[in-house]
C-alpha cells in the first residue's frame, strides 16, 4: 500500500495572459479576455500531496508544523495579493497560466527535505483545475 | 438485452461512496518526553483530545458485471462501509476505543492505512482502488495499492 498526505492552500493574485511575442491582435484571439491589459484576479486554492514513509515516532509522512511555514514562505507570501506578471521573476518570461503555475509551484516545493512531493493540484475558479507531477507517462 | 453491460475495451470503471464520521483523538508518542511531545505536537497533543468531522471517500475499480452493469452496487458498499469503519470509529476516541489503532498514533495517515486494511478483503467484485481520508476540508491522506497501476507511482 501507498499512502500520501495532501494540504491545501490559498492564495489570492491577480494576472495577466500575454504573449509578447504574439500581435495584440493574436493576444486577443487567443488569450481573449484574460488578455485584458489591466490584469485580472483569481482565489486560487493550491493542494500539495506529499509522499514518503511514515514516521513511526510521528505515525506521519511529514509534520504540518513544518509543511506550512514551508509553503507559507515558498508559495504563499511569495504569491498572495501579487500581480503574478510583474512580482514573481519566474513570470516575467513565462506567461502565468495556470499550467506554468503548477509547473513553478512544484519547482519551489520539490525542494523539502522532510518528504517527497509528489503532486501539485491548482484551482484557479471552482470550476477549472489544473495538476502537475513528475511521474511517467 | 444481451446484457445490462457496454463493452469496456480494456478501459477501468471507478465508483466512490463517501461516508462521514465523527471521533476524537490526540497525538502523543510514549517513547518522546512531555516536552518533547508538545514540541512535536503543538496543540494536537492536549491530553483532553479534540475531534474531527471525517469525511471517507472509498473507490473501487472494476469492470462492470455484464448482468447488473455495475462494478459493485454501492448499497453493498455502503453497508460494508458502515460496519467496518462507521461503527468502529464514530463518536468513539480514537486513542481509547479502537483496538485496531492501538499503540498507533491516530494520524491521518495511520487511520486511512489501517482503513484500508480493513475493507480490502470484504471487497470482493472490483478491487480497493483508493481510501481518501479528510480530516478536514483542507487536510487529506490517500492510501492506494502500490502495485496498482491507475494509482501514483512510487
Amino acid at each position: 500500500m501507498k499512502l500520501t498526505l495532501t494540504r491545501r492552500y490559498k492564495f489570492a493574485a491577480s494576472h495577466r495572459l500575454h504573449n509578447p511575442e504574439l500581435s495584440e491582435q493574436e493576444n486577443r484571439a487567443l488569450y481573449g479576455k484574460c488578455n485584458s491589459p489591466y490584469g485580472h484576479g483569481h482565489n486560487y486554492l493550491v493542494e500539495v500531496t506529499m509522499t514518503g514513509p511514515v514516521d513511526a515516532a510521528t505515525g506521519m509522512i511529514t509534520n504540518l508544523g513544518e509543511l506550512d511555514p514551508f509553503v507559507q514562505r515558498e508559495v504563499v507570501d511569495a504569491f498572495d495579493y501579487r500581480y503574478l506578471n510583474e512580482e514573481v521573476p519566474q513570470f516575467q518570461a513565462v506567461v502565468p497560466t495556470t499550467e506554468n503555475l503548477c509547473r513553478e509551484i512544484f519547482r519551489r516545493l520539490k525542494k523539502y527535505r522532510a518528504a517527497r512531493l509528489e503532486r501539485i493540484r491548482i484551482e484557479e475558479t471552482g470550476k477549472n483545475s489544473f495538476e502537475y507531477s513528475e511521474e511517467m507517462a | 438485452m444481451e446484457g445490462a453491460g457496454l463493452p469496456g475495451e480494456g478501459g477501468m470503471i471507478r465508483i466512490t461512496r463517501k461516508v462521514e464520521f465523527s471521533a476524537a483523538h490526540f497525538y502523543h508518542n510514549p517513547a518522546l518526553s512531555a516536552e518533547e511531545n508538545r514540541r512535536v505536537f503543538g496543540k494536537c497533543n492536549n491530553p483532553h483530545g479534540h475531534g474531527h468531522n471525517y469525511v471517507l471517500e472509498v473507490t473501487i475499480a472494476g469492470e462492470p458485471d455484464p448482468k447488473t452493469g455495475m462494478v459493485l452496487d454501492l448499497k453493498e458498499l455502503k453497508d460494508i462501509l458502515q460496519q467496518e469503519v462507521v461503527e468502529l470509529m464514530d463518536h468513539r476516541n480514537l486513542n481509547h476505543e479502537v483496538p485496531e489503532l492501538a499503540g498507533k498514533i491516530p494520524t491521518c495517515e495511520n487511520i486511512a492505512a489501517v482503513i484500508w486494511q480493513l475493507l480490502e478483503p470484504r471487497i470482493t467484485k472490483g478491487k480497493l482502488d483508493r481510501v481518501r481520508l479528510y480530516e478536514s476540508p483542507d487536510l487529506f491522506a490517500d492510501c492506494t495499492a502500490e502495485t496498482n497501476g491507475a494509482g501514483p507511482r512510487a
